[in-house]
């Protein structure tokens, strides 16, 4: 176990920043959120509930995957990852233990056959260091997933205290990582690091969500739980909008569109939600036709439909933004306790 | 509150019971003591979660266009900025009138859960107001702080009354504190144009583009949205470029000039705090400079300065410098 | 580039041919004049013109014919009008195969088969009916019903009036929705017309065509004692990526590009009602 002063982290930041880049929760007009450092930016590892996840490292909201460049009839198709190869490590810093969990439920969609090599490209060229929770929140239930917020994994674990940072390397991309900035460091730690596990472990023993009871979204209710007659009420107060869909460390739809430049067409990719009206609408019809449907997609889909394919793993890991930002207040939290009555 | 809540309740059995409604529109309780829902109550066991507090910021007006088009009636708590936005969108024929019932209730201001969150450290147990005070409980410690430091943004700046309502529950007779809801853009107007860019610039690049703003928005009460319409050659459901990312809420503001009555709910849904009301309200105080005094939703019937043009209207290089 | 799933090929159009009043049929090669990608019959593509979008198509083709492919297309939205005003020698882009194929390796084979279709819903089941045709002594008996609104309408009707009903134990019956001057044919809608033709339950029975005349087929030939697991069909929804990841297609715990489109009506009924 190493640690270092809180005071010196932007030596640490600087250090990294020097070979790779660092994607990190940064306060911007008053948000934290993940962004590529520089010097002068301000910080924020202890945000717990960053407003985006960080997918967006790996998954950005819009990403250009290609060009086309049109001579007569004639159509060129341009890789615009040509600078892939050349393009510089980057290090994830201050992921928590529910969203380094969402990172292996996105792996499972886009590294699965054909392999999404976007994403695979850059998750493959990042080290991730997590940082374990010393505050949790009241809309955190990221045990009912089996998380340990206090004992995150990844490349590094860290932890946090009101003067140290305190670090450990699990990996050899962590080893790798602490030898380029040990010098920064000191030895020790491990009584306090014990300590902080101990005191966030108190809190996390009297959440209010840490009760919540999955049996009931199993494969085999699939059915039943999408012919139940309280999606309506559910999803009544419903304004289709994306903040869901958009904080949410584990949704992964996207939409592909072209966009015309002077230059040829570029196709891009970006966050699409099935909570927008438009996300299934075909020339000739419609299969979700009402928000209800809609609602009930996002939800069947995170604990049922996914777990379905991906054996028994659900698609949400208790982050709680869906319940910090829903702007009607309707959540995850809320259709597992309506429907998982048994 | 209580006081307020028991009456509303009341009243909404009354009405459910006696058939004269088909449907009340209020509130929920939710999960914690800050995170109440919208919600249409169809019998008098649904009242059981019936709420009305602290945390019902949410404009219920909206919800009634598609509740007046079903059959029976509709009867909807609106507090005193919801009117405007009732009146405005009967002025736009997006509401069938007939078909509700307005119950003018009291406010009181709203308090903004994420901000008593924050001061909480995320994890609330408590949240009680004793006049101009709150008290906020946590594991992480309690606090005390003024009411007007934890009130919604748009509570913070009302003074509105109601201007609807077939009837109405007042118990308390709040006097709102007076204030100025032009003060923050005279700040941003004294601003150069660089530093106001700089300020625009940082606030919207963290925009998600969720749309929460334009669906909450009872102004953006478009059956279908350009930005949702392929063939428009303008839909969009990201920012694809610097452009669109600062542009699409400029735009937005320019499609509900004259017709947003300022009821605030687009910087209240903001799941990044983006304070867009401030857009509006620029548009607001320069028509009210240029047309004289208007106030959107005041009235149901009328001409509107937008969308009216007097011979001592205003010409464009006046309108240009309006705002200075 | 080759493993690049969102990345098309370029495809070069070397005929185009006009079927019916809105459904054009084009003929794709790649820029070095070779077939672009091998396929399995029933597997769909990515075609695309930048700057408009990106749809899936059913490969009308057989996986036989090893020098071209085939797409009919039938004009009804944004991408498919601008399809429809290409001409010979302009350039589009393709990417696949996506989704399962007819199990035309496996279950097909050695039984009599049925393939039912509406209008435009015979674009994926000509590319089966020509592998069938091409591997001729692995299958039995085929029966066609194919119907369309009018005469006009019938996709590839050259082909079925010159070709399959040539063809030894091929029957094929078609049939319009009304009485149409110089039609001597049947008239009446497919549902109805397979009741009346008292067909075999024993066959193995593919379906395409509109919702709706699947759903009243279907009900037909329950009537005749088909059963559920010997009826295919497939699914059509609003695609993106093509490789199951853009969500778009997901319905209950299937992805349809990547589990269908390809679908037994055994395996439909577990699909929650929404597709």
């Amino acid at each position: 176990m190493l640690k270092i002063a809180k005071s010196k982290l932007n030596d640490l930041y600087a250090k990294i920043n020097e070979s790779m880049g660092l994607f990190i929760p940064v306060k911007v007009a008053g948000e934290v959120d993940y962004r590529v450092w520089s010097e002068g930016k301000e910080v924020s590892l202890e945000t717990l509930k960053t407003v985006k996840s960080p997918k967006s490292m790996f998954f950005p909201q819009t990403e250009n995957l290609m060009k086309f460049v049109k001579e007569g009839k004639n159509i060129e198709i341009i890789d615009v990852r040509e600078d892939f190869d050349q393009r510089k490590p980057f290090v994830l810093f201050g992921v928590k233990a529910c969203d380094y969990k969402a990172i292996e439920v996105l792996d499972k969609v886009f590294l699965a056959d054909p392999v999404d090599t976007y994403y695979q490209d850059r998750r493959e060229k990042t080290t991730i260091i997590t940082t374990a929770c010393s505050k949790p929140e009241d809309t955190c239930f990221c045990s009912v997933f089996g998380i340990d917020a206090t004992n995150p994994l990844g490349d590094v674990t860290t932890y946090l205290d009101n003067d140290y940072l305190y670090w450990q390397a699990n990996t050899e991309k962590g080893e790798n990582l602490t030898n380029l900035v040990k010098d920064l460091f000191e030895n020790g730690g491990e009584e306090k690091v014990a300590e902080i596990k101990e005191n966030a472990k108190k809190v996390l023993d009297c959440l209010p969500f840490k009760n919540l009871d999955l049996s009931k979204f199993k494969p085999e209710n699939l059915n039943e739980l999408f012919n139940s007659d309280k999606w309506q009420e559910l999803s009544e107060a419903c304004l289709a909008c994306g903040t869901c869909t958009f904080v949410c460390p584990t949704c992964q739809c996207f939409d592909i569109r072209d966009f015309k430049t002077n230059k040829g067409v570029v196709r891009f990719r970006c966050w699409d939600s099935c909570m927008y009206s438009d996300f299934t609408q075909m020339s000739h019809g419609n299969n979700r036709t009402t928000q209800t449907q809609r609602f009930r997609q996002r939800f069947m889909h995170k604990l049922c439909y996914y777990p379905s394919q991906n054996g028994g793993l659900y698609s949400c890991v208790g982050c709680g933004r869906c319940v910090n930002k829903c702007p009607q207040n309707l959540n995850i939290v809320k259709v597992i306790k309506a429907l998982g009555d048994k | 509150m209580q006081e307020i809540q028991a009456k509303m309740k009341a009243r909404a059995k009354e009405l459910l019971e006696s058939g004269q409604v088909a449907r009340v529109i209020g509130w929920k309780k939710g999960e914690f003591i800050y995170d109440n829902s919208p919600a249409t109550f169809e019998s008098v066991e649904e009242l059981d979660n019936f709420v009305y507090d602290y945390f019902c910021g949410s404009n219920l007006s909206k919800y009634l266009i598609a509740e007046s088009k079903k059959p029976g009636k509709t009867a909807v708590f609106l507090k005193p900025c919801d009117t405007y936005s009732y009146n405005q969108l009967i002025k736009e024929h997006r509401i069938n009138k007939d078909n509700v019932y307005v119950i003018a209730i009291e406010c009181l201001a709203k308090l903004n859960a994420e901000t008593i969150k924050n001061l909480a450290d995320g994890f609330v147990t408590g949240v009680s107001v004793e006049g101009d005070k709150v008290t906020i409980s946590s594991p992480y410690g309690e606090k005390v702080v003024d009411k007007k430091d934890v009130l919604l943004t748009k509570c913070s700046t009302c003074s509105k009354t109601h201007v609807a309502g077939d009837e109405q529950i007042i118990v308390y007779n709040f006097e709102k504190p007076s204030t100025d809801r032009f003060e923050k853009v005279k700040e941003l107007e004294a601003m150069t144009e660089d530093e106001r860019f700089a300020f625009w610039r940082s606030q919207l690049s963290k925009c998600i583009r969720c749309n929460a703003c334009r669906n909450v928005c009872p102004a953006c009460s478009c059956v279908k949205c350009v930005f949702d319409n392929p063939a428009s050659g303008i839909s969009a459901k990201a920012n694809d470029d610097k452009f669109e990312e600062q542009l699409f809420h400029v735009i937005r503001a320019f499609h509900v000039s004259g017709r947003c009555t300022d009821c605030g709910e687009c910087s209240r849904v903001c799941p990044q705090n983006i304070p867009l009301h401030l857009l509006n309200r620029k548009f607001i105080k320069d028509i009210n400079q240029t047309y004289g005094e208007y106030q959107a939703g005041e009235e149901t019937e009328g001409k509107t300065p937008l969308t009216s043009y007097t011979v001592n209207d205003a010409e464009p290089n006046e309108v240009v410098n309006g705002g200075k | 580039m080759t493993n690049e799933t969102l990345i098309p090929k370029v495809g070069v159009i070397t005929d185009v041919r006009r079927d019916t009043p809105d459904v054009k049929t084009f003929r794709v090669v790649g820029t070095d004049g070779k077939k672009l990608f091998e396929h399995m019959p029933g597997q769909c593509a990515m075609v695309s013109i930048p700057g408009v979008g990106e749809s899936m198509f059913s490969i009308t083709s057989s996986p036989t014919n090893k020098e071209f492919m085939e797409f009919s297309i039938k004009k009804c939205g944004c991408v498919t009008e601008v399809i429809h005003s290409l001409e010979v020698g302009e350039q589009i882009t393709v990417r696949g195969p996506y989704g399962r194929n007819f199990p035309v390796e496996e279950d097909f084979k050695g039984k009599d088969l049925l393939f039912i279709a509406g209008g435009i819903g015979l674009a994926p089941l000509r590319s089966v009916i020509n592998y069938v045709r091409h591997y001729r002594k692995n299958y039995g008996k085929v029966t066609i019903v194919y119907g369309a609104r009018s005469m006009d309408d019938l996709v590839d009707i050259e082909e079925i009036k010159t070709e399959w009903v040539n063809e030894p134990d091929f029957n094929v019956y078609l049939t319009i929705d009304r009485e149409q001057e110089g039609w001597d044919g049947h008239v009446g809608f497919v549902p109805s017309y397979v009741k009346e033709l008292g067909l075999d339950p024993n066959m193995t029975a593919v379906l395409c065509g509109p919702p709706i005349m699947i759903k009243f087929t279907l009900a037909g030939l329950l009537e005749l004692g088909f059963e559920k697991q010997r009826v295919y069909t497939t699914l059509e929804l609003r695609m993106k990526c093509g490789v199951g990841k853009c969500g778009r297609c997901n319905v209950g715990d299937k992805f349809v590009c990547k589990d269908g489109p390809v679908f037994r009506m055994d395996q439909i009924d577990e699909l929650p009602d929404e597709y």
